[in-house]
């Protein structure tokens, strides 16, 4: 009896009304980008506990067709072939508030740029595109994985824009504009980006951090500036998106104690509930 | 907490130096770095910090991960010189397993580990593993052949024989082992630059947890700002445990007024560069990258 009311009692506390819509679309990826979400262990049970309904996603949800999201994850890039996956994206981002790139397939195409078709069943699945060449694309996750810090941190911010007080919603739009302007900037990333954007610009402070973000240790720094083996990149766009001289929010970063209070609160919130 | 547009946020400023003679010996001003590294190393607050070791020539840092306090003396002196520390950031976490790091760096490195917590773009795990980072005041730096042109052309001694470098008095001094002190007049180094440094918008480190300069302080002292909770916790319990002798910034010459000059001069003359690049060529602006 104890137990159940106990249930019972924790139930009624957990604030569902305004939990938002979270969907997460599989594409041609390697579900990376999926492993990386459940990565936050505890802190993603957190995230669909209090802040977030996970409506859809093929290998964690029992849902077959793509319903309403608030907030749309999409993983890997849209074989041009499959009829299926054109339907899907189209229709993801007909039924999406905000559709994000989780991952550098989504983003930039990255390994999948590379293939050539030539698959059992379907040799002529050749042409992979990221899905911002189909559709509007709201938020930007570069990363092959994106870390799950970097999903937890947008995963919080999307709920404060939507649900949040004023202070709230201008702390998450202020975080989420860089990786907003990604997604307006182009649907190719790769360490040409940094070279045409910060090193020919002459506002590279050879920091390191392109080498330290690069999955395939493709960078390595000559003269103090980064050199890029161009037959390893696989046009993740990691690098560019982590260099400071791509983007940097002085507003924002100089925040970084109290935004990561923010996020260690969120994450802490339901704890004392239970 | 105080806030100053060139000075960043701090908690408190003061003017201090290791009270470790080994440190001291070879530090390149009160040797407040290499003792914060070492005696966070030492509590287990790191289990292992990133630094400017030495490189395959003479002053070229290498990045470097120092597990131990003859590790981290390795790295004293300032270099001058451009050391891609962050480059080692994810694989001191992975390859040597570190769980807290610790880094230091100039401004624009504590702003590349900012970000990268913040924003962490292919950094699995780093944003919770940055255990302690020391920021070094910089006003600029130098591509390694600079350095070389500076001192064995202009200085007209060579590179090897060099026991300390250093910016200040409106020069740049160059010591060496034998005891002699070359100069160079300050505008002759301008142009050996790094481009790159001229749109910095940060002299004193204001993102690191702990920073710290000669600037302000008297001669073998280091002006240090605590700006961080993190940074605050251990450099108290630092001090109460005997490791840094201190004196209040408003009690030393040339004080806090000279750190803020210098910190606006730089401030000033970058946001100059920035609104120069939108107007570099014909109808064709450089990329801002604050903007």
């Amino acid at each position: 009896m104890e137990l159940l009311k106990k249930v019972e009692a924790t139930k009624e506390a957990k604030p569902v009304a305004n939990k938002i819509k979270l969907g997460h679309v599989h594409l041609s990826g390697c579900t990376g980008c999926l492993v990386s979400v459940a990565d936050n262990y505890q802190g993603f049970l957190k995230i669909l506990d209090d802040y977030a309904d996970l409506v859809y996603c093929l290998t964690l949800a029992d849902v077959r067709h793509i319903p309403e999201m608030d907030v749309a994850l999409v993983e890997g890039s849209v074989c041009i072939q499959d009829r299926e996956s054109v339907e899907d994206i189209k229709e993801t981002r007909k039924k999406s508030r905000i559709v994000v790139a989780l991952g550098s397939c989504a983003s930039y195409g990255n390994i999948t740029r590379f293939c050539r078709g030539g698959q059992h069943n379907h040799p002529q699945h050749e042409s992979y595109l990221p899905i911002g060449d189909l559709i509007d694309v709201d938020v930007y996750i570069p990363g092959c994985p994106p870390s799950p810090e970097l999903i937890r941190n947008v995963a919080i911010m999307a709920y404060l824009l939507l649900e949040g007080n004023e202070e709230q919603k201008d702390l998450a739009g202020r975080y989420l504009k860089p990786l907003m302007d990604l997604a307006k900037r182009g649907t190719t990333g790769c360490f040409c980006d940094l070279m045409d954007d910060v090193i020919n610009q002459g506002l590279c402070i050879g920091c390191g951090i392109c080498a330290a973000s690069c999955p395939v240790r493709a960078i390595t720094h000559e003269f103090g500036k980064p050199q890029g083996d161009l037959n390893l990149c696989i046009k993740c766009g990691s690098c560019y998106g982590a260099c400071p001289r791509s983007f940097f929010n002085p507003d924002v970063i100089s925040e970084f104690e109290s935004i990561n209070e923010i996020i260690a609160g969120a994450l802490k919130e339901g704890e004392k509930d239970d | 907490m105080i806030e100053d547009p060139y000075l960043g946020k701090y908690v408190t400023c003061v003017s201090a130096r290791s009270t470790d003679k080994e440190i001291l010996k070879k530090a390149q001003d009160g040797g407040i770095a290499t003792a914060l590294m070492v005696y966070a190393l030492e509590q287990g607050i790191i289990d292992g910090a990133i630094v400017a070791g030495k490189g395959d020539l003479p002053w070229k840092p290498r990045p470097f991960v120092a597990m131990s306090r003859e590790d981290i003396l390795k790295a004293q002196r300032a270099k001058y010189n451009i050391s891609p520390q962050i480059s080692w950031l994810k694989e001191a976490t992975r390859s040597f397993g570190l769980d807290k790091v610790g880094i230091t760096g100039v401004c624009c490195q504590m702003q590349a580990v900012r970000k990268a917590q913040l924003y962490p773009i292919n950094m699995r795990d780093v944003p919770g593993k940055v255990a302690f980072a020391v920021g070094l005041f910089c006003m600029v730096n130098f591509p390694y052949d600079s350095i070389q042109a500076l001192v064995e052309d202009h200085a007209n001694q060579s590179l090897s024989s060099v026991k300390k470098m250093e910016f200040g008095k409106g020069k740049f001094f160059v010591h060496t082992e034998r005891g002699n002190v070359a100069t160079v007049p300050l505008k002759e180094t301008h142009k050996y630059e790094q481009p790159g440094c001229h749109v910095c918008l940060d002299y004193v480190s204001n993102l690191a947890d702990i920073s710290t300069g000669s600037v302000g302080s008297p001669g073998g002292w280091s002006t240090v700002f605590i700006r961080t909770k993190v940074g605050n916790e251990i450099w108290s319990k630092a001090v109460a445990e005997g490791l840094f002798e201190t004196k209040p910034i408003e009690e030393v010459k040339p004080g806090l007024g000279i750190v803020k000059k210098l910190a606006k001069e730089k401030i000033d003359k970058n946001r100059k560069t920035l609104e120069e690049r939108r107007n570099f060529g014909v109808n064709k602006a450089l990329r801002d990258p604050y903007a």
